[in-house]
């Protein structure tokens, strides 16, 4: 099976250990994933902003480079939603302009392909106990476009749960938004700083060391409120979590 | 009024507002979802409300003509309104026809919409609130803010002193002592608007549906006022968008099992009351249907938008927006406020307004509005199309005439950042040399933002540039084959936690 990592452009740029750790899990498990140099961004932020036509040509780039490989796994929902439902939508909508099939075309094959990584683990390799040791107490936070548009479920719970040490306690209000929103965050600042401290505060409660989540972008402004809140709390993704092990533990 | 995020930021720092919203909200939330829960047919329900909604609205201009038939068979007079004036302008007259100087009004968002009870004062006609929320709303001398309870931003104190305060100016006082017992409060009310019951000529209404085979109007509630209002007085107004019509009786077995679950978390509401045209021994005598478009048309003009229409104003999606819960309804300044009020409001009344540009990013498009609808309206998608529609312009129908939309202003700089990252992101190399620079000057990097992104650094701190983007890892190590030497990208992070990472 050939694999592809798509990394994103947030994970790249701020967040390398996460696509670190996923090369390590994933080889761990016996997947030998490439990372093709060509990708670069999904798109989503151009196209959540309203600007659509902007995202088309990231869609196309993304459907170039990872053509040929029998799954892409990512390591955030956000991105993931964006390829699985939105992709398909944009080419319709290219379509209803009058602007042909191409980019329906050229989606088609790699949407169905792309994989949230806890999706791949247990979907694809049918795995949900990945031989991790992360000796901390841990509260999921399940992104909204994981949540309910990639439908993750309970895929991240098992997977964490089968994580030697871990003591995953629940999280109050977990399906309410964290507030991120992408440009909403700067748009409407004061309403995303309430959602985020909200969810900050009902974290603390959990007495939990970690917050978890399957995306950085939702990590970042849930991490940047425990830090500005001065909240003993980290925020840590899940693949980190999952590329722990007793020989070579996340500190 | 102010753009959303203006009028946000004082809701978001009143505490009792948001104390309030918060208790409000999220006990209606978790009442639907058990209400919800127990029918196992739910999703049928959900996915032939939408069709059923669909249906009538590809055929409306049969459906309206069906009415119109229908209601002038069974002795009631149509009238037809295009937009808030006109309708304003009808119920007027009709009401001046009567010689009476007040009416009656059951809660109705289609006459809150056209601003009924300011354009009926001007003419020298008071319209008294009979729902107790709006009651409430009226006597305070303040606005609705939320689809079904209008007075969600108020608790039980803050409506004693309105009462005990405002009554006597509009009848029958409140009694002396009055506490902020939910009951006692109710019968004031109770008191207080049977006065007005007993005395008024005219009653006005809205509707939730129009049967088109029989003529017959439908008002669901709870309390039995507006079975008042629609049977003592002599002459019935009843002013419906146009949306609200279905085929027939058989649809509304549909709405009748999906609205009251989504909207008070009732298995069936406690009243609902039908009626069609005038009949020699019972209720009015006299009943006038005001049929409103007000950018209804053009919003089914609209392929992706004009899912808006199918809308029963149940406002489940309103008790669920996080948005909402902190910003409140007055924020979104239109009477239909949250998500739904969110992609309504700037397609009824365009999007030239700074308020009506703003409200499509007044949400984190997190999607909890589309789980709940129960006619299955995607908000998320209608709110991304609208933002587009602002960002990028595009073509609108408006009064019937087919345009093409300029870009908002506003825009400029963020149009210009999303195509420099186009290109950025169009360009592998590009980017990365954009990476590699931000990582080389991580030292330097501020921890507050200038421009847009201060908004950010507001309240949140930024994570730290890594020392080394992951593309460079990869290539530097082959795919984490090679050693990686000591180079650690951001082990900051992971050893002191973020709490302590800022400076
Ligand atoms: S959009 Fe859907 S959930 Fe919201 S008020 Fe209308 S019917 Fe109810």
């Amino acid at each position: 099976m050939r694999v592809a990592l798509f990394l994103t452009c947030v994970n790249d740029t701020l967040y390398p250990d996460t696509g670190r750790a996923v090369v390590r899990l994933l080889s761990r498990l016996g997947v030998d994933v490439d990372f093709p140099a060509g990708q670069t961004c999904c798109g989503q932020a151009h196209y959540n902003t309203g600007y659509r036509h902007e995202a088309e040509p990231l869609a196309l780039r993304y459907a170039e480079v990872f053509a040929g490989y029998d799954a892409i796994v990512t390591p955030s929902g956000s991105c993931g939603a964006m390829v699985r439902e939105l992709y398909p939508r944009m080419g319709e909508r290219a379509r209803a302009e009058g602007r042909g099939d191409t980019l329906a075309r050229s989606l088609a094959p790699v949407v169905p392909k792309t994989y949230e990584l806890t999706e791949f683990l247990v979907d694809v390799l049918g795995v949900t106990d990945v031989g991790a040791y992360y000796p901390h107490k841990v509260t999921y936070h399940p992104t909204c476009h994981g949540l309910r548009g990639l439908g993750l479920g309970g895929r991240p719970y098992q997977l964490l749960q089968a994580v030697k040490g871990l003591d995953l306690v629940e999280l109050p209000g977990a399906e309410e938004c964290c507030g991120f929103g992408g440009t909403f965050a700067v748009k409407n600042s004061d309403v995303s700083a309430a959602m985020g401290s909200d969810k900050v505060r009902s974290a603390e409660s959990t007495g939990a060391e970690v917050l978890c989540a399957a995306d950085n972008s939702c990590l970042m402004h849930i991490g940047g409120t425990m830090s500005r809140l001065k909240v003993g709390m980290r925020p840590v993704h899940i693949a980190e979590i999952l590329a722990s092990t007793e020989k070579e533990p996340l500190l | 009024m102010p753009a959303f995020p203006k009028a946000a930021h004082d809701a978001v720092n009143n505490p009792t507002l948001r104390g309030n919203l918060r208790h409000a909200t999220h006990t209606i939330r978790d009442k639907r979802a058990a209400a919800v829960a127990e029918l196992d047919d739910w999703a049928q329900l959900r996915e032939a409300g939408k069709q059923i909604k669909d249906h009538t609205l590809r055929h409306l201009d049969r459906y309206l003509v069906q009415l119109e038939e229908s209601v002038t068979a069974a002795g009631g007079t149509v009238h037809w309104a295009a937009d808030a004036d006109e309708a304003n302008r009808i119920v007027a007259d009709l009401v001046k026809a009567t010689g009476e100087t007040e009416v009656v009004k059951v809660k109705s968002m289609a006459t809150q919409e056209i601003g009924l009870n300011e354009a009926l004062e001007a003419e020298g006609i008071a319209a008294y609130e009979t729902d107790l929320a709006e009651l409430i709303v009226q006597l305070g001398k303040d606005r609705p803010s939320h689809i079904l309870v209008p007075a969600i931003h108020r608790n039980r104190g803050e409506i004693r002193d309105i009462f005990a305060r405002e009554m006597s100016e509009w009848g029958r006082a409140a009694p002396v002592g009055l506490t902020d017992n939910p009951a006692d409060l109710a019968d004031a009310a109770r008191l207080h608007l049977r006065d007005k019951f007993l005395r008024a000529k005219v009653g006005v209404s809205g509707a939730n549906f129009m049967v088109a085979e029989t003529g017959t109007l439908v008002v669901v509630e709870s309390e039995g006022n507006g079975r008042m209002c629609l049977t003592l007085p002599e002459t019935l107004i009843s002013v419906v968008g146009i949306e609200k019509v279905v085929p027939t009786w058989r649809d509304l077995e549909v709405f009748l099992q999906t609205l009251p679950r989504s909207s008070t978390a009732e298995r069936m509401n406690p009243y609902t009351s039908m009626w069609t045209g005038t009949s020699e021994d019972d209720g009015p005598s006299d009943f006038h249907l005001v049929l409103l478009d007000n950018g209804r048309t053009d919003t089914l003009a609209d392929e992706v938008g004009r899912q808006a229409l199918r809308c029963i104003r149940c406002s489940a999606c309103l008790n669920v927006c996080p948005v909402y819960e902190r910003a409140g309804g007055h924020a979104y300044g239109s009477v239909y406020p949250g998500p739904i009020g969110a992609i309504l409001s700037p397609q009824l009344r365009g999007t030239q307004s700074e308020v009506d540009a703003s409200l499509p990013y007044a949400s984190s498009l997190c999607g909890a509005c589309y789980d709940v609808c129960p006619v299955a309206i995607d908000i998320p998608e209608v709110l991304v199309h609208l933002r587009e529609r602002i960002a990028q312009g595009g073509p609108v129908t408006r009064e019937g005439n087919k345009a093409v939309l300029k870009p908002a202003k506003g825009h400029a700089a963020e149009r210009a950042a999303m195509r420099a990252a186009r290109w950025a992101f169009g360009r592998p190399g590009a980017l990365r040399a954009g990476q590699r620079l931000a990582s080389r000057t991580r030292k330097l990097h501020p921890r507050t933002l200038p421009g847009p992104g201060k908004a950010w650094s507001a309240t949140r701190d930024l994570p730290p540039v890594p020392a080394e983007p992951f593309r460079d890892w990869w290539q530097r190590t082959d795919g984490g084959k090679k050693s990686d030497g000591d180079k650690k990208t951001d082990g900051v992070r992971k050893t002191d936690g973020v709490t302590k990472d800022g400076k």
